[in-house]
């Protein structure tokens, strides 16, 4: 709390309640009006351990979010090089609400435009996945290549002389947009913006590790799973940098002994907070027995499983970390729990719907047993997953209540407020804060003197 | 081959009233000793890729999948109803048959509103073991493969 009285808190209103001092107190602050103009008096205090719950349901803040989000100085996860293995394959996949396709170019590079045809603004490529040389759009036939370009518009003479476009016309003027690609050991993100700063520099050195962790490897997609969810996408976004919930929502975990709060583990970020790594390691006996213990008062149910192969664990990195889940703002995440490794994208599908769209891995060298166990792993993942589909219900439960109250605030301070900086335990959700800082700047409402 | 029809509806009728009813123990008799479960996004399905939403292929998993929603899973307060099609059956050996169903299923939450959450085709192999049909093999191909909220119960 001393930490906290030293920060200034916006907006003046609030600093008088601020000054009184309990925490129960900050928990009923009321936040701006919500017909009120987004700023940076949203928020009531500046090391983002209050987060107005507005944040979650305003259409006006969600339309802001598509501008200067998804369509700003942001990188987001749009699909994987093996997607796309032989030249004119294409896959569709979306930035924020934009749709957009990625292929790959007759050099063989990967390309990325929106797909949205330059003539009325149809969608070009239909399909989510196929192979072509050029994208014809059905409605007029106007006809792009793998990277965008207009190559062909139908009666662009006229006909016999009459109609047709003008001589100044040029293609050269309406083709598709362009996304800029980055690609990181196969993982492919985009960008609207000419902003971003270089992929590797927004990632962050610790970032690049554990994605090398996971995908130096080459891959082996398993296939997809999609979820379909009545809440808003920062809602889930900051699910997984959550490790409040994780043994405590997922029951699955905590009874089977495959992760729990009490677990060797922790939370690193980069330098700008914005993404993040929970992690946690295997135990040895004597600490599963300290952690049965310690969960004795949670859940004792002493469940069993018919089939233990279900959580069984062989290492497929150097390392023995047991569980890493790795968040890149805004939107994507790439997930290892035990042996079934997945990337999550979250698609925002307006204020009050989501999508997580779900990439299920394997690794090219996989022996056929080896599949075998990812793919009964993926019984924890997904929709249905025991460690996952929890999430669906506890992000739906908090959009449908919190509606009526967007003036109040959510309360994020386990491991304390204050300034956001890693962990080396599990019982935090200081990452949770460390994406709302880096939110709030790309929106436009970071309060002057807040944590970063 | 009219008796294997009947019988193989007979099965598919009691199969969606147990599961509707939350009798799960009933639901898992219907299964043979050895026997699988998997339920397969269409998506996946027609790329040829092996992932499911769910996938047990043994008894164990099937019942570790029904002992985890009964005492570790948390999902929306729900009831289901099955609504299963006209079977059509084919007769694969004296006693095996190999069945196909379209179905969909039926969410009504806690206040009575209802959404159909799911439909698709159900793939089943099934054995007569001593006169009574037994699912020696489930697929249940998912049409709905996003998934509305989450999957907990049995489709």
């Amino acid at each position: 709390m001393d930490q906290m009285t030293e920060l200034d808190p916006t907006p003046a209103a609030n600093r008088e309640a601020y000054a009184g001092g309990a925490a129960a107190k900050i928990g009923r602050w009321q936040v701006a009006e919500a017909t009120a103009p987004v700023t940076q008096d949203i928020w009531p205090v500046l090391d983002y351990s209050r987060v107005p719950y507005r944040l979650y349901h305003d259409r006006t803040v969600y339309e802001l979010e598509q501008k200067r989000v998804f369509g700003g100085p942001t990188w987001s996860m749009i699909g994987l090089a093996a997607e796309v293995p032989k030249i004119g394959d294409f896959r569709a996949s979306y930035i924020g609400e934009t749709p957009i396709v990625f292929n790959r170019d007759t050099d063989g590079s990967i390309k990325s435009f929106v797909n949205r045809c330059a003539h009325r603004g149809a969608k070009v490529r239909r399909e989510l996945s196929g192979n072509a040389n050029s994208h014809i759009c059905i409605y007029h036939q106007w006809c792009f290549g793998p990277d965008g370009r207009l190559t062909g518009v139908p009666f662009r003479r006229g006909v016999e002389g009459q109609g047709g476009y003008n001589k100044d016309f040029n293609l050269a003027d309406h083709g598709l947009q362009k996304v800029r690609i980055a690609s990181i050991y196969g993982v492919l993100f985009g960008s609207l913006s000419d902003d971003a700063e270089p992929f590797e520099i927004y990632l962050g050195e610790e970032l690049v590790g554990f994605l090398k962790r996971i995908f130096e490897r080459p891959i082996r997609i398993l296939g997809y799973h999609r979820q379909r969810v009545r809440g808003n996408w920062k809602e889930y976004a900051v699910n997984p940098r959550d490790n409040y919930h994780a043994s405590l929502l997922h029951a699955f975990f905590s009874t089977f002994g495959l992760e729990r709060a009490s677990q060797v583990g922790g939370v690193t970020m980069d330098m700008r907070h914005r993404h993040c790594v929970t992690w946690g390691r295997t135990e040895d006996e004597a600490a599963q027995e300290r952690a049965r213990e310690a969960y004795a008062r949670v859940s004792d149910h002493g469940l069993t499983l018919a089939e233990p192969s279900l959580v069984a664990f062989h290492p497929d990195s150097f390392d023995d970390l047991s569980v890493a889940i790795v968040s890149i703002f805004p939107n994507c995440i790439f997930q290892q729990i035990g042996n079934s490794v997945a990337t999550r994208q979250i698609r925002p599908r307006g204020p009050d719907e989501f999508e997580i769209f779900q990439t299920v891995l394997g690794y090219a060298d996989d022996s056929a047993e080896m599949t075998r166990h990812r793919l009964r792993q993926t019984n924890l993942i997904g929709p249905a997953g025991l460690v996952s589909m929890e999430d669906g219900e506890a992000v739906e439960l908090a959009h449908r209540a919190s509606k009526s109250t967007q003036q109040a605030a959510e309360v994020v301070e386990l491991g304390g407020g204050g300034p956001i900086s890693d962990r080396d335990y599990r019982v935090n959700d200081v990452s949770v804060r460390g994406f709302w800082s880096y939110y709030a700047e790309m929106l436009g409402i970071e309060p002057a003197g807040a944590v970063r | 081959m009219t008796t294997d029809l009947l019988d193989a509806y007979r099965l598919l009728a009691e199969y969606g009233l147990l599961a509707d009813a939350g009798k799960y123990d009933e639901w898992l008799g219907l299964f043979d000793e050895r026997c699988s479960y998997y339920v397969i996004p269409r998506e996946n399905h027609e790329l040829g890729l092996p992932a499911a939403l769910i996938f047990c292929d043994t008894r164990a998993m099937l019942e570790d999948r029904i002992q985890a929603l009964r005492v570790a899973s948390k999902y929306n307060i729900h009831t289901d109803r099955h609504i299963i099609g006209m079977p059509r059956v084919a007769t694969t050996g004296c006693d095996s048959l190999t069945v196909e169903a379209p179905f969909s299923v039926f969410q009504t939450e806690q206040e009575g509103d209802t959404r159909l959450f799911a439909t698709g085709l159900y793939r089943d192999r099934i054995e007569r073991r001593k006169g009574t049909l037994k699912i020696t093999e489930k697929m249940v191909l998912l049409d709905t493969f996003a998934v509305p909220s989450l999957l907990a119960t049995p489709l």
